[in-house]
């Protein structure tokens, strides 16, 4: 099943030289990058595991694709998301968020229903 | 007028029984500069023939604040030059013969902190009626800070809003469940289900569907939670469907949120024929309970609508904001609802900015500060299509919600492929445009090429890649030739 978060997931995987672009493009915003990897897809899994802080002071994308280059040595079957950080006064959060690695096989969400009072239904996800 | 009538009378004659003009009474100050706490308020008045532009500005100050028809002794007993509102400036509107933009200063302790309600009782109270004008529009209002922090706005915010649904760097996408009215819980849900598995972020009810005969609410809640949860299982994405609680009283409309939350919905729903003290107490439920308030602005072209008369959705949107929303339909420009350009842009800064700067051909007559009150997420809704995508980008950035509707449950293949093809439309329009292209021209190319290897996507744009809904607005900004959105 293909996991759709992040921005990118309804188009082909991108290239190195399309993921190149986009972070020149968070760059040239003063975005800064970080690189996240987890096994765990769940929707609720807002913290992925940090492949190092974000990197702030970087003004050149061939770093970050070095970085995810090391990163997807050590985790090529994980999920690997790039996620970009904007600093400025009312935004101070994640701003672009788009995943650039997947596992060969991607594990699949399964829905758990508990009956709560009448057909009122509680809802839980795992994934599988 | 003679220059008598227009200067303010002082001392023991300002007070003898009978009827002086506004202006005499102190309603019109020319001179008078607006203090940094003072409520600032645009007007465009229609004077009657014969009445002078300055008295009925006056006028105007005088029915909004203290003043009645005659004078009152009782004034004397209070502190009354600084509770009249003062009209200090009269400017006749450009190309429009008869019309006149009059400003309005308030003094702070006029107005109850933290309700709307008591705001518009003063602003809109009276002088919408008033004879002596033929018509009136609140263009615009400053609200200062002072008077800002005593709200708590958006319970939500773009900020929270996009943490929670885990989603950003790009609009996010929904669609109106269709027909509007008619369909059973389970067909209902059905519809839902398609939307949100094919690619969209949010479903929504619409403005008119409550707990009909032919469905009950609860049945809708019910069905429509199943659909989101069952489409996030199968997208590991956050989804959601604004359940509309709108309702014939409070308690009912309780009921309903209480029951959405109960079943884990993340966003509710409700029109702004509401009323704004009911819009404020869900605001407050709201922020009480982890949940997004979805505003449907259901009624507002009754009075936003015509430039003469009535009241700028500019002004709506402040007044939302202050109350405490976090989506609003602002309007799409392209598609089949009323919306200039530019004003509609005015609208969307209102919402997002962290504080409006004066923009004359957006609309925008005063600086306004949000004194960081969060902000609200602009929903473009009403015939849009995928065809539109690179106009839409370019005209709105990325905190909007895009809504297409009969866009989505229209396609040809069926919903599932509507909403893939919008989703796909978009996200080959924002890496597009990260990637420094300029989409406002190559977007139909970029539509076109996306479109080789996703089949939605090409019969979405052999569909509906030529409709337009070209007219000239009516709610446009006088001081610049109107642009059309002519492709």
């Amino acid at each position: 099943m293909r996991i759709t978060q992040g921005c990118f997931s309804f188009l082909p995987d991108l290239t190195d030289e399309q993921v190149t672009a986009q972070v020149e493009y968070c760059l040239g915003r003063n975005w800064a990058i970080g690189i996240e990897y987890t096994d765990s897809p769940h929707p609720r899994n807002t913290y992925w595991e940090m492949w190092g802080h974000p990197m702030f002071d970087l003004k050149d994308a061939k770093g970050v694709m070095m970085e995810l280059a090391e990163a997807r040595k050590a985790h090529g079957d994980s999920y690997i998301r790039l996620n970009a950080f904007d600093s400025t006064r009312g935004f101070e959060t994640v701003t672009m968020s788009f995943i650039v690695n997947r596992p060969k096989v991607e594990p699949k969400i399964e829905l758990t229903r508990t009956d709560i009072r009448g057909r009122s239904q509680r809802y839980s996800w795992k994934v599988a | 007028m003679t220059s008598d009538a227009k200067t303010e009378i002082k001392g023991k004659e300002r007070y003898k029984a009978g009827v002086l003009k506004y202006a005499q009474m102190g309603y019109w100050n020319g001179d008078y500069v607006p203090k940094d706490t003072d409520l600032l308020a645009l007007f465009r008045i229609t004077p009657q023939d014969g009445v002078d532009e300055i008295e009925a500005a006056a006028a105007v100050a005088g029915e909004s604040s203290t003043a009645t028809w005659t004078v009152v002794w009782t004034d004397r007993l209070t502190a009354s030059d600084q509770y009249r509102a003062k009209a200090y400036r009269v400017e006749p509107v450009p190309g429009q013969p008869g019309q006149f933009f009059c400003w309005v200063a308030y003094d702070l302790i006029l107005f109850e902190p933290g309700s709307i309600a008591n705001l518009t009782a003063s602003i809109i109270g009276n002088v919408f009626s008033f004879k002596p004008l033929k018509a009136a529009r609140l263009e615009d209002m400053r609200l200062p800070t002072a008077y800002v922090t005593t709200y708590k706005g958006p319970p939500t915010g773009i900020v929270v809003e996009r943490e929670r649904l885990d989603k950003f760097g790009k609009p996010l996408l929904g669609a109106t469940t269709k027909p509007k009215l008619g369909l059973s819980g389970k067909n209902y849900g059905r519809v839902v289900y398609e939307g949100l598995k094919g690619g969209l972020d949010f479903m929504k009810d619409d403005e008119n569907i409550n707990s009909q005969l032919f469905m009950h609410w609860r049945d809708r809640f019910l069905y429509c939670m199943e659909a989101v949860n069952k489409a996030t299982a199968e997208t590991g994405e956050v989804k959601g469907h604004y359940l509309n609680i709108t309702a014939g009283t409070m308690e009912e409309m309780y009921r309903r949120a209480e029951f959405a939350h109960e079943l884990g919905s993340v966003i509710v729903m409700v029109d702004l024929i509401v009323g704004w003290t009911a819009i404020q107490s869900i605001s407050e439920w709201c922020r009480q309970h982890d949940m997004i308030l979805h505003m449907h602005r259901a009624g507002h072209g009754t009075y936003t609508r015509q430039k003469n008369h009535g009241i700028s959705f500019r002004v709506i949107s402040k007044w939302l904001r202050l109350a405490g929303v976090d989506h609003l339909h602002t309007g799409t420009s392209v598609g089949k609802l009323e919306g200039d350009p530019m004003t509609v842009q005015g609208f969307y800064n209102i919402c997002r900015e962290g504080k409006n700067e004066v923009d004359l051909q957006r609309g925008l007559f005063f600086e306004q500060p949000w004194a960081d009150l969060a902000k609200v997420m602009p929903v473009a809704s009403g015939g849009i299509h995928a065809g539109q995508m690179h106009q839409l980008l370019d005209m709105f950035g990325d905190d909007v919600v895009l809504q297409f509707g009969g866009g989505t449950i229209g396609h040809p293949m069926g919903i599932q492929a509507g909403a893939q093809a919008n989703r796909v439309a978009l996200e080959a329009m924002v890496l597009a445009r990260n990637e420094g292209r300029d989409i406002k021209n190559e977007g139909p190319e970029i539509l076109r090429k996306a479109a080789k290897w996703c089949k939605p996507l090409e019969s979405a744009l052999d569909t509906w890649g030529n409709i337009t809904f070209n007219y000239a607005s009516t709610d446009t900004s006088d001081f610049v030739p109107t642009p059309s959105v002519a492709m």
